[in-house]
């Protein structure tokens, strides 16, 4: 991990190009990204990268993607600032500027493997879990029953729903919905994310919870999954800061000692359980 | 090498002949107070100083500092610091918080711009002469310094003792001329001030050894001084922007009038400002004062000490001196978390 070449330069990022863009919900647009030297970007479920456009800067962005889909890696960018803004006006064939990948990773060569899932995510959560959900998918012997919950805050926030059939159609896959606020076009579970979790059967024997989401819904959910008697290291989650500099450097990013950009953001829940800023 | 001994005559000849040499910067007046800036002549050096108004860490991690040159079209090429430089009278504290600060910048991922400025440095310490009204640095540890400068000087009843302890300090002494070795005397006087100092910077006093920090924080997370002291703070960040040990940054794009090209510039930032630990889309992770207010000190005290083993508070004082509100004195702080035990 340690780089200690002095000319290697860890703030320097590198060109991709837009291979397609299109707006996924009204705020946030869905991007596939290839690096312009060819290199698959080598990342693995949970982490992310810094995406930069010159002049306007950098901003950390998860990596929606699994890298067993080779030849490019997606993001989904919500519009909330300068970066997402001007990505927002980027069309394909555009130039972007890359760092990383940085960060922890879901374990889904260690922990996850042999286990059943259940994917807990809220909103754009379910953005840095569909790598992971595509990863088990792509090795589905190697896992268990996979369930997941997804909550979004109205039917028109909801994410990736043209990919819901392709997991409901894979081996042992239970995806169950809910949004916060119904309106006409909805005729699914209306309710916070929690209300789904009485409708699944957890085996808290064999069952990895990963759980990413605003950072209001952790304690909500934690506390139900602790009712399914799954331990505290059965449990992760990713966290959300701001990683500006994404090499443990900056500041930004820390929780009490840890630094989510090195650290994180993929945590066991035992780690950060008596962190006190974490959750 | 052996300690050489100059006159006040010997030791201005040999500034200036660096001087010509090279960037040189150094300690002068600035008002009724001290700052370092580019040094024009050896009158101009006031080793006789109490501290400096900010830390010499402008000059490894400058308030604003390009790290990469962007053309929109061609993308982003790195800027390093190329060019050879002094910076002279370095007091032991701050010369203590330039070494924590190399290991923070070159530990896990190896940070080539700091670590460049560096390199291009030479870092010239000089012992105190004189006690600031804030300084704690006695208390510390941090008073006087065995090693990690180039060179160390140390004014002995108007002479210069020059200490050398490296290749750069070398080739920076090569200039001085025809100068005796220190006597046995020198030594012993300033061995002599090397005590004296550890007692008389400590116009502040640590109740504790500074080792026990990171233990007496653990114990203190929920203690009320953190809400007591953080109600009169204005969020400034001005406790961060003079620390010598701050290094925290933000990161922007400067684009020239073309709005082709531009730079991608390093500034200071600090983790008292109330936007700190705001994320896109609003959400702040340290929204109340308090929050901010203890996570310097945790950082100082705790965190950065779990890393690098060394607390990280010189105890130069001058977040006391910025510190409007004056809530910033860490010995009062620490003090009252030794004696108000909840």
């Amino acid at each position: 991990m340690q780089t200690i070449d002095p000319n290697v330069d860890i703030y320097r990022p590198v060109p991709a190009t837009v291979d397609e863009v299109k707006p996924m919900t009204p705020l946030e647009h869905f991007f596939s990204f290839r690096l312009d030297s060819g290199e698959e970007f080598g990342h693995m479920p949970g982490q992310f990268a810094e995406v930069s456009i010159p002049g306007i800067g950098e901003a950390p962005i998860s990596i929606s993607s699994s890298p067993t889909r080779k030849g490019s890696f997606e993001m989904v960018v919500r519009n909330v600032g300068n970066v997402s803004g001007a990505l927002h006006r980027l069309s394909e064939g555009d130039k972007v500027y890359i760092r990383g990948p940085f960060g922890t990773t879901f374990p889904v060569d260690e922990a996850m493997k042999g286990q059943d899932l259940l994917f807990i995510c809220g909103g754009i959560g379910l953005v840095p879990v569909r790598s992971a959900i595509q990863y088990v998918l792509d090795n589905r012997d190697d896992y268990g029953r996979v369930m997941i919950l997804f909550g979004a805050k109205t039917p028109r926030e909801r994410l990736f729903t043209d990919e819901f059939d392709e997991w409901r159609s894979a081996k042992n896959v239970t995806l169950l919905e809910t949004v916060d606020h119904r309106d006409e076009g909805w005729s699914g579970p209306e309710g916070v994310i929690t209300t789904l979790m009485p409708l699944v059967k957890v085996d808290e024997t064999r069952t990895i919870a990963i759980i990413c989401g605003p950072p209001i819904m952790y304690k909500f959910v934690i506390t139900e999954l602790l009712k399914f008697k799954l331990r505290e290291d059965q449990i992760y989650l990713s966290l959300e800061r701001h990683m500006k500099c994404g090499v443990g450097k900056c500041g930004h990013c820390q929780v009490n000692n840890i630094y989510v950009c090195q650290d994180g953001p993929v945590f066991k829940f035992s780690d950060i359980n008596a962190i006190e800023e974490a959750l | 090498m052996p300690i050489k001994k100059l006159d006040k005559a010997a030791f201005d000849t040999w500034v200036e002949a660096c001087i010509k040499k090279q960037r040189v910067y150094g300690v002068q007046a600035k008002g009724d107070r001290f700052a370092f800036g580019p040094l024009a002549r050896a009158a101009d050096l006031r080793l006789d100083y109490d501290v400096t108004l900010l830390p010499p860490k402008k000059y490894f991690q400058p308030p604003c500092e390009t790290l990469l040159t962007f053309d929109r079209d061609k993308g982003f090429e790195s800027v390093f610091e190329d060019e050879p430089f002094v910076v002279f009278g370095v007091h032991p504290y701050d010369m203590v918080a330039i070494l924590q600060t190399d290991k923070l910048f070159a530990d896990g991922q190896y940070d080539a711009h700091y670590m460049k400025r560096r390199e291009q440095a030479t870092i010239v310490v000089s012992d105190v002469q004189t006690a600031s009204p804030e300084v704690f640095a006695g208390c510390m540890g941090t008073a006087t310094i065995k090693d990690g400068f180039d060179i160390l000087v140390t004014d002995i009843e108007g002479d210069y003792l020059v200490d050398i302890r490296t290749k750069k300090g070398e080739a920076l002494a090569k200039a001085i001329k025809n100068a005796p070795d220190a006597d046995d005397i020198s030594l012993k006087l300033r061995k002599l001030l090397w005590a004296d100092n550890t007692e008389l910077l400590q116009k502040h006093m640590l109740d504790v050894r500074p080792d026990i920090l990171p233990d007496l924080l653990g114990r203190s997370y929920d203690h009320p001084i953190w809400e007591e002291k953080a109600e009169r703070c204005y969020s400034c960040g001005s406790c961060n922007l003079v620390c010598p040990t701050c290094y925290c940054f933000d990161v922007r794009d400067d684009v020239d009038w073309t709005l082709q090209k531009g730079e991608r510039r390093r500034v200071w930032d600090g983790c008292l400002l109330s936007e700190f630990a705001a994320v896109a889309g609003g959400h702040n992770f340290r929204r109340h004062r308090a929050d901010r207010y203890r996570h310097r000190y945790y950082r100082k005290g705790k965190y950065i000490p779990e890393k690098i083993g060394e607390i990280a508070c010189v105890g130069c004082g001058r977040c006391i001196t910025a510190c409007t509100a004056n809530i910033a004195n860490p010995v009062e702080v620490y003090n009252s978390l030794v004696h108000e035990r909840k």
